[in-house]
């Protein structure tokens, strides 16, 4: 133990430690507990059954109270220990609770019933994972149609981004020609115009193309996108135009130089911007919200909502849906953090 | 010899691999090629940057600049018809049913009592939420920047909401905050009474603020440090030789060298909080009452949600709350520029 | 092959001028190389010739036909560029193929064509590496290979050798002559390096603030040159020049003095009967370092400043008693210190002569011990 003390609050060059040092750990370990812990009790909670999800206080652990079917019930009953006015300890089956005392009986032989006041019986529990919870929305409430279409959403929508910014930033980082000047201005006026402020009028306008309620109504309005442009503009003006020029000699025609030479060497800006259009899409929620309107149609945020924002909250469902939610953005974080933090601190992006 | 001419241009395996799975691209991009290079071949380069604009111009034209007229001209229409053929010219009525207050400092005077309602839940969202998330991201940077093992975790962990969806951060929170939820255990734990979180407009609006700190406080984190990164470290020997102790360094060399990172930070923030919508949404449906309801909140309702939608009126409050953003983004450019500028110079 | 000709071509980027009227003839299988300093436009006329940019005035023909009009992917011709413009993510064999791919000629042609060339340029191994996994040397045959495989009807070389260390240079520069004999290719080579177009050139453009100043072989512009510019260009080390006065004008030569009280006088032959030389007009008389000789008696007096024994050869700065200074290589090792005063005989040198402007009067090549009969020289 002292050795791995030793380790953990070993310091550079041996000093002793600050008072800084005390302020910067404790933010630390009070953010590690804050930024993680919520998502981790989703997670846990997502395993418990109903009931558990019912308990006060909480359990940590997904865990249930075991149940028996006893003769003459219906219903499988709880098992619990419960400690007698003897100070004998029995496992009984409760029948009902009345106020602050519940009836039992014992599951061997359910003729008697035993009136026990609650605080003196324990539930038998084990650790179960309600994995119900996960596989019934699938089944019963489409959430595996609202899954297919957000991956469709999100599939589409960062092709077409890759390849529309890449060719427009191609033009504008590799050509020289009259207003050159006055386009870029253009798409970075674009930039002033966030979503919420025209919601109306680009509902109007999907309207009238007829894509209301349509997954490419979702996809279209926002696969230009400005930072996207000038991200990919700003990695092109440095491959040198001597490539271009010799690719020109090669005979190549523009659209040649575009996708043989230009795509390729733009790979990595290329990435970056497919990452953040993937988390973009799949957590896009206001525009889906506006422009669908069938439940068939709803990505998994929209339908996420739908479902958790209806009167009886089924939370067992919901919380084990907004899990397979999340998952997909915390694998690829997972597997990329250094790239996406990189890439935010770089470009400015969200 | 024949072997030898037989061989693929490409003759790594991983290149062959590559070039399999690339396959259906090139191909579709071939077939392109042929009608293109017969554009460029009869119209010039110039046909071809007219291609290659194109696209990108045609959705930003369609989507954003033909929207923004759109919105203008709505906001003088009324009536609930969709297309703009069946809707009737109501001049700045739509305005002035906005503007229609007896007393502007209480929305219950006025007839869109959620339009105000929003305006000062936002206006109230936007001063506590843009200071609270730059001063918790600042002390995060700080502490992230020291030399420590593990830097990376640490930044990925403060980073992490960042990534998640605004409907699963609000349902993760609602989950916390339930009546039976963490807090209130741990707070029974402590001996503590809980509370009926989100039914609480204090609370309500507490932890809408709160939720979408925690929810954003990474992202200015990351833009801090890439600016405390970019301190000179010599700056700080130097202090160290001159007997600077640890806060004064902060105070006198850090904090002022840091301000315009802060500055972006600041406007990011504020351009953000002004369109908050869909956190608060999810995590309070802008209840209780209209206690957290939103700006953009009552734009969506009133064009979209409401059982009789009124787009004039929500384009007219769209323009407004578009020209708060324009003055934002104006100022945030105008900053980058004199950034670059220096950074030049 | 094909042959090359610029009639009156001018270039502007908005209200400069670059190039001002360049007229200009490539013959077939001829090694052309444009020289001169940074700015001058050689590389802007290349890339004129090239197709790479427009010509604001004047006609570009090839074999006869005008191709101002023509993209530089339909004249048929080959560049070799400055930083060789592989591309990076290709294999060198991607990189030989993209070209012939791009006029739809058959793959197993392409093949054949890439292990010929490959084979030429000793470049076989290095097929499937890519441009990053080479050497400069390798990356510059590369590169020539990617122009070669084309079999264009011009090669265009845009100072290829400047990214090379000194030694490796030698090496390439030797290789392109033996390329371009064997190859009978005709050739436009644009350097900044003098010694560079010296060795390689058939003939020497010397261009200078985009206009030509001389074309010629190489031995022409050394003996011949047009004016005070060409003659401190082509050469190494630099031609020196004094500053002299003209004594007398004879039939077909002047008298010039220099030094303290005109005590030397040189007689150089003049060209032509109008040249307008009046005595006492100012001149500058141009003489190589290489032909100039020591001499016992009164010679012309200057002051050793600084002496460079190489060995083989003595290079001696030294300065006229009016302060121009005078560099001096001396054949074999010479025991000459700082501060020594030397006589010089200038006599027997080739000299030039010059006047105010730098436009050449008049001047003679003379077979003394340095300069070996030359064939060509009076061509």
């Amino acid at each position: 133990m002292g050795a791995i003390r030793r380790f953990i609050f070993r310091r550079r060059g041996g000093d002793r430690w600050h008072w800084t040092d005390v302020v910067a750990w404790t933010w630390l370990i009070l953010g590690l507990v804050l930024m993680l812990g919520p998502a981790i009790w989703l997670t846990l909670s997502s395993f418990k059954t109903r009931s558990a999800l019912n308990e006060f206080p909480p359990t940590l652990l997904p865990l249930t109270t075991e149940t028996r079917a006893v003769e003459g019930f219906d219903e499988p009953l709880e098992l619990y220990r419960v400690t007698l006015e003897d100070g004998e300890e029995r496992v009984l089956a409760q029948v009902r609770r009345v106020g602050i005392v519940a009836q039992m009986v014992d599951p061997d032989d359910p003729g008697e019933r035993i009136e026990v006041p609650i605080a003196d019986r324990v539930p038998v529990r084990t650790t179960e994972l309600a994995t119900e919870n996960f596989t019934e929305p699938l089944e019963r409430f489409a959430f595996l149609t609202f899954f297919y279409n957000s991956v469709f959403v999100t599939v589409m929508a960062t092709v077409i981004t890759l390849i529309v910014n890449s060719m427009a930033a191609f033009a504008l980082s590799k050509y020289q020609f009259r207003g050159r000047g006055t386009v870029l201005i253009f798409i970075l006026a674009t930039l002033m115009v966030p979503l919420p402020v025209i919601l109306v009028p680009i509902y109007v306008v999907i309207n009238y193309l007829n894509l209301f309620d349509s997954l490419w109504g979702v996809i279209l309005p926002t696969v230009a996108t400005p930072t996207g442009v000038f991200l990919l503009r700003q990695y092109m003006l440095t491959i040198p135009d001597e490539l271009i020029e010799a690719a020109r000699m090669d005979k190549a025609s523009e659209w040649k130089i575009y996708w043989r030479i230009i795509l390729p060497l733009t790979a990595p800006a290329l990435a970056v911007l497919a990452i953040f259009s993937v988390m973009w899409r799949w957590n896009d929620f206001l525009w889906p919200l506006v422009v669908l309107s069938q439940r068939e149609l709803y990505t998994l945020q929209v339908g996420l909502n739908a479902f958790a924002g209806e009167l009886n909250v089924q939370w067992h469902y919901v919380l084990a849906m907004t899990v397979l939610t999340m998952l997909p953005v915390v694998v690829i974080f997972v597997f990329l953090q250094r790239f996406i933090t990189s890439g935010v601190a770089t470009t400015g992006m969200k | 010899m024949t072997d030898e001419t037989e061989r693929p241009i490409t003759s790594t395996p991983l290149a062959s691999l590559r070039a399999a799975a690339f396959w259906p691209l090139r191909l579709v991009m071939n077939l392109i090629d042929r009608p293109l290079t017969w554009l460029q071949a009869t119209f010039g380069q110039r046909a071809m940057i007219v291609f290659f604009l194109l696209p990108n111009m045609a959705i930003f034209g369609i989507f954003v600049m033909l929207p923004l007229v759109i919105n203008v001209i709505y906001s003088f229409t009324g009536g609930s018809a969709l297309f703009l053929d069946d809707r009737v010219g109501v001049g700045f009525e739509q305005y002035q049913t906005l503007f229609d207050c007896r007393d502007f400092t209480d929305p219950f005077s006025c007839r869109q009592d959620a339009f105000w309602a929003g305006v000062y839940n936002t206006l109230t969202f936007m001063l506590l939420q843009v200071p609270a998330v730059a001063l918790t991201a600042l002390v995060t940077a700080l502490v992230l920047n020291r030399e420590m093992r593990g830097r990376g975790f640490w930044r990925a962990i403060f980073f992490f909401p960042v990534l998640l969806s605004p409907v699963v951060v609000g349902l993760i929170w609602k989950w916390i905050l339930e009546r039976n939820g963490l807090l209130n255990a741990l707070l029974n734990g402590l001996g503590l009474e809980g509370t009926v979180w989100l039914g609480d407009s204090f609370w309500a609006m507490f932890w809408a603020i709160f939720v979408s700190t925690w929810a954003h406080m990474g992202f200015y984190t990351l833009i801090l440090l890439a600016g405390l990164q970019s301190i000179p470290r010599d700056l700080y020997e130097a202090a160290d030789m001159d007997g600077t102790s640890r806060p004064r360094a902060l105070l006198r060399i850090t904090l002022p060298l840091l301000w315009p990172t802060m500055l972006v930070v600041l406007i990011l923030a504020l351009i953000r909080a002004v369109q908050i919508f869909d956190e608060v949404y999810v995590l309070t449906g802008g209840g209780p009452g209209t206690s957290t309801q939103m700006l953009v909140q009552y734009i969506y309702q009133t064009g979209f949600a409401a059982l009789l939608r009124n787009l004039g009126l929500a384009a007219a409050a769209s323009i407004l709350m578009g020209l708060v953003l324009m003055v934002l983004t104006l100022l945030q450019l105008g900053i980058a520029a004199r950034r670059s500028r220096e950074v030049a110079g | 092959m094909s042959d090359l000709a610029l009639a009156s071509v001018v270039k502007r980027f908005g209200d400069v001028a670059v190039l001002h009227g360049i007229d200009l003839e490539v013959r077939d299988g001829e090694m052309v190389v444009f020289v001169g300093p940074s700015g001058c436009g050689k590389s802007t006329l290349l890339r004129i010739i090239a197709g790479l940019e427009k010509a604001t005035e004047g006609d570009i023909l090839l074999d006869g036909r005008r191709v101002n009009d023509i993209s530089a992917a339909d004249r048929g011709l080959a560049m070799v560029f400055q930083s060789y413009a592989l591309y990076p993510h290709m294999s060198v064999r991607q990189n030989l193929a993209f070209g012939l791919e791009n006029s739809r000629m058959p793959r197993r042609e392409v093949r054949q064509q890439i292990e010929e060339v490959a084979r030429l340029l000793r470049i076989e191994p290095l097929l499937d590496r890519k441009p990053r996994q080479l050497s400069g040397g390798q990356r510059q045959r590369v590169a020539i290979g990617r122009a070669i495989v084309r079999r264009p009807g011009i090669f265009l070389l845009d100072e290829p050798l400047s990214n090379l260390d000194a030694e490796l240079r030698v090496v390439m520069r030797s290789e392109l002559a033996a390329l371009h004999k064997r190859l009978q290719a005709t050739m436009v080579y644009v350097t900044h390096d003098q010694v560079e177009a010296m060795t390689l050139a058939d003939r020497i453009v010397v261009l200078k603030d985009g206009r030509i100043e001389q074309v010629g072989s190489p031995l022409e512009l050394y003996n011949n040159p047009a004016n005070a510019f060409v003659a401190g260009f082509i050469g190494s080390p630099r031609m020196n020049f004094l500053e002299g006065r003209v004594a007398g004008v004879g039939g077909a030569s002047v008298a010039v003095a220099l030094g303290p009280g005109d005590t030397t006088r040189l007689d150089i032959p003049i060209e032509g009967d109008d040249h307008g030389v009046r005595p006492d007009d100012k001149v500058s008389i141009g003489i190589r370092p290489h032909e100039i000789v020591l001499t016992d008696h009164e010679g012309f007096p200057v002051n050793a400043e600084q002496v460079e024994q190489l060995g083989n050869e003595t290079i001696v700065h030294t300065k006229a008693e009016d302060g121009s200074a005078l560099l001096i290589c001396l054949d074999g090792q010479h025991p000459i210190g700082e501060g020594d005063r030397l006589g010089l005989d200038l006599a027997h040198a080739s000299l030039h002569l010059f006047d105010p402007q730098g436009r050449r009067l008049g001047g003679q090549v003379k077979v003394g011990r340095s300069v070996r009969p030359a064939t060509e020289a009076t061509s």
